[in-house]
């Protein structure tokens, strides 16, 4: 692996336009795969997960999954795109041991959504921008089954000796989704990639169609990057960067390229168009395969699929049915809320959103609902490298802790403790407080005796209270608090002292 | 007439991962020329009114309920495999074709 020279990006953007496309991958959340009964499922032990049909075994024959049509038709309107009358899937010929059909069922020059777009956000200095970002079309297809390659560097391809593959995700349903060359983003070209990404994880999450986790692979980015010199208007030569899966990757994978392709085209070379790896650890690209044209896939008809033709009334339905778009949703909640602009971002950047949402709908203030989900279980989440959707605690239990603050039986220090029970599995919030004993003592006898206690400990604060330095009252409430192992009102502590030196 | 070269039929063949010699395709590029042509034959028959078609039935929209069905076992998935190795079909060394 060698590390190519780089311009630097400033010097890269004075002499080129970026022009970005992105192809996305999104697996379909249906229970069964696109063309047979086998289930969808992540995660299964090797080559439990298929039939026939998937392992393209003589004589089986497909069948298209119908949910998974719908989920197309849902993707393709949310995306503005125009929905085909009529579509074929087509065979997408190479050999590749990770499809046994030896062809890819996909779809070629009649994709079921095309002609589309979206508008995507892109917070900068001067408030937040907006692109308009085209979409070529969104087809439907079948994911590709899982090599392992054994031997030689580990898990690389190159200098494997041989592979060894797991089917189980063979044959599940797929969306890509293609942007027309998107240009005109200069020095925000990584940031529009980035933020492009982002945007159609909200809104496929919102259409509850995928589960789109980069991590597990359910929504994979190929980046294709090409420069034209500055002003020009002209396309250069494009790179595909394969398997860009986070969304900073994203991001730093567009702006190395742009780095690379500067350097190269400075110097008088010329960009071969290739496909790249991305490397996630390094930060760089390496060179993949030349890219085959796509006469070389003998894209052809599939004989065993019959045509797909929505009716015009199944279109109108689902775009009837479409969730309100994640933009405008946005704008509803943050009014609703009073968010900042700050706090709302950090809302849907952290993917609380929604979290935050029904929190509030269970009765937690705004102001707590996005305290508790952004400061500390976002800490936790990251701290366990997971999604905050992820953690065991829901909505419900999250507004409930907030009602047990509010009422005065926990403070926020105990509450934090009430998460690290609900977070390990103890149980619901009130069993915790209960368990754990964490209700705050309101026993006066008990505080007044321990309020009594801190000041014959420490006379000299006491005396300082009394000539009237109410300050020095911090002291004795620590000390109380101690005692009470946190499990006191501060406040009530607070007036016990004062009552008493006064 | 549609005629098919020898460099096609290389690059065909290379694409299908059939080896074959410069005998051989001295042999075979004028045989795909003549059913080439042969095929061809139909465009003389096939009228302006009468649309390519790929399915001879006219059948749109048979769609499978989203509902799972009994799955084989990894060893009856496995059965046919030439080689295996923890539970995955093994295969020879991939190079350079990856999707």
């Amino acid at each position: 692996m060698t590390t190519a020279e780089l311009l630097s990006f400033d010097d890269a953007l004075a002499a080129y336009d970026p022009a970005l496309g992105l192809e996305v991958h999104v697996e379909l959340n249906t229970n069964t795969k696109m063309f047979c009964g086998c289930p969808a499922t992540f995660g299964g032990e090797p080559n439990t997960q298929t039939c026939p049909t998937c392992l393209g075994l003589p004589g089986s024959m497909p069948v298209v999954n119908g949910k998974a049509v719908e989920s197309a038709i849902r993707i393709g309107l949310a995306l503005n795109c125009e929905i085909a009358e009529w579509c074929r899937f087509a065979r997408k010929n190479y050999f590749y041991p990770d499809m046994p059909k030896n062809f890819q069922t996909s779809q070629y020059d009649e994709p079921i959504a095309f002609e589309g777009w979206t508008d995507v956000e892109v917070p900068g200095e001067n408030g937040v921008e907006t692109f308009r970002i085209e979409i070529e079309r969104a087809h439907m297809e079948e994911d590709t089954g899982k090599s392992l390659h054994v031997g030689g560097a580990t898990g690389r391809i190159h200098g494997a000796e041989y592979s060894l593959v797991d089917y189980n995700r063979a044959g599940i349903p797929l969306i890509e989704i293609v942007t027309k060359p998107i240009m005109g983003t200069r020095e925000k070209a990584p940031a529009v990639a980035r933020a492009y990404v982002a945007h159609l994880r909200e809104l496929i999450l919102g259409l509850g169609v995928s589960d789109v986790r980069m991590e597990q692979g359910s929504l994979r980015c190929d980046v294709n990057l090409s420069l034209a010199p500055t002003g020009s208007g002209q396309l250069g030569t494009r790179t595909e960067t394969k398997n860009v899966n986070s969304l900073r990757s994203v991001e730093r994978a567009a702006r190395y390229e742009i780095g690379r392709h500067a350097a190269i085209l400075a110097a008088g070379g010329s960009i071969l168009q290739e496909t790249r790896h991305w490397h996630e650890d390094t930060g760089i690209t390496t060179s993949g395969r030349e890219k085959s044209d796509a006469e070389d896939y003998r894209y052809f008809p599939e004989p065993d699929l019959v045509p797909v033709a929505p009716s015009r009334e199944w279109v109108e339905e689902l775009r009837g049915s479409l969730p309100e778009p994640p933009r405008e949703r946005r704008a509803r909640l943050q009014a609703d809320w009073g968010f900042s602009d700050l706090e709302m971002r950090d809302t849907v950047g952290a993917g609380a959103l929604g979290l935050v949402e029904e929190t509030i709908a269970a009765g937690a203030s705004p102001q707590a609902a996005r305290k508790w989900w952004l400061s500390e279980l976002a800490r936790r989440a990251n701290e366990q490298n997971t999604e905050i959707s992820a953690l065991p605690i829901t909505p419900a239990d999250v507004a409930r802790i907030q009602a047990l603050v509010d009422d005065g039986s926990i403070n926020d220090k105990l509450a934090r403790q009430v998460f690290d029970g609900v977070l390990a599995g103890e149980g619901t919030p009130d069993e915790v407080v209960a368990a754990r004993r964490l209700a705050i003592v309101s026993d006066e006898g008990a505080l007044g005796e321990a309020v009594d206690r801190a000041i014959e400990a420490n006379p000299d604060v006491a005396e300082k209270i009394r000539d009237g330095k109410v300050a020095a009252a911090g002291a004795l409430i620590g000390a109380v608090m101690k005692e009470m192992r946190g499990q006191a009102d501060a406040g009530r502590v607070r007036e016990l002292i004062l009552e008493r030196l006064s | 007439m549609p005629e098919i070269t020898r460099d096609e039929v290389r690059h065909l063949a290379d694409l299908a991962r059939i080896d074959l010699d410069d005998a051989e395709l001295d042999h075979l590029a004028p045989q795909l020329s003549v059913i080439l042509e042969s095929v061809a034959s139909i465009n003389e028959v096939a009228a302006e009114d009468i649309p390519p078609t790929s399915h001879p039935i006219p059948v749109t929209n048979v769609f499978r309920e989203d509902v799972e069905v009994p799955c084989l076992t990894p060893e009856q998935a496995l059965s046919g495999a030439p080689a295996v190795e923890d539970q995955r079909f093994a295969v020879p060394r991939i190079l350079g074709d990856e999707q």
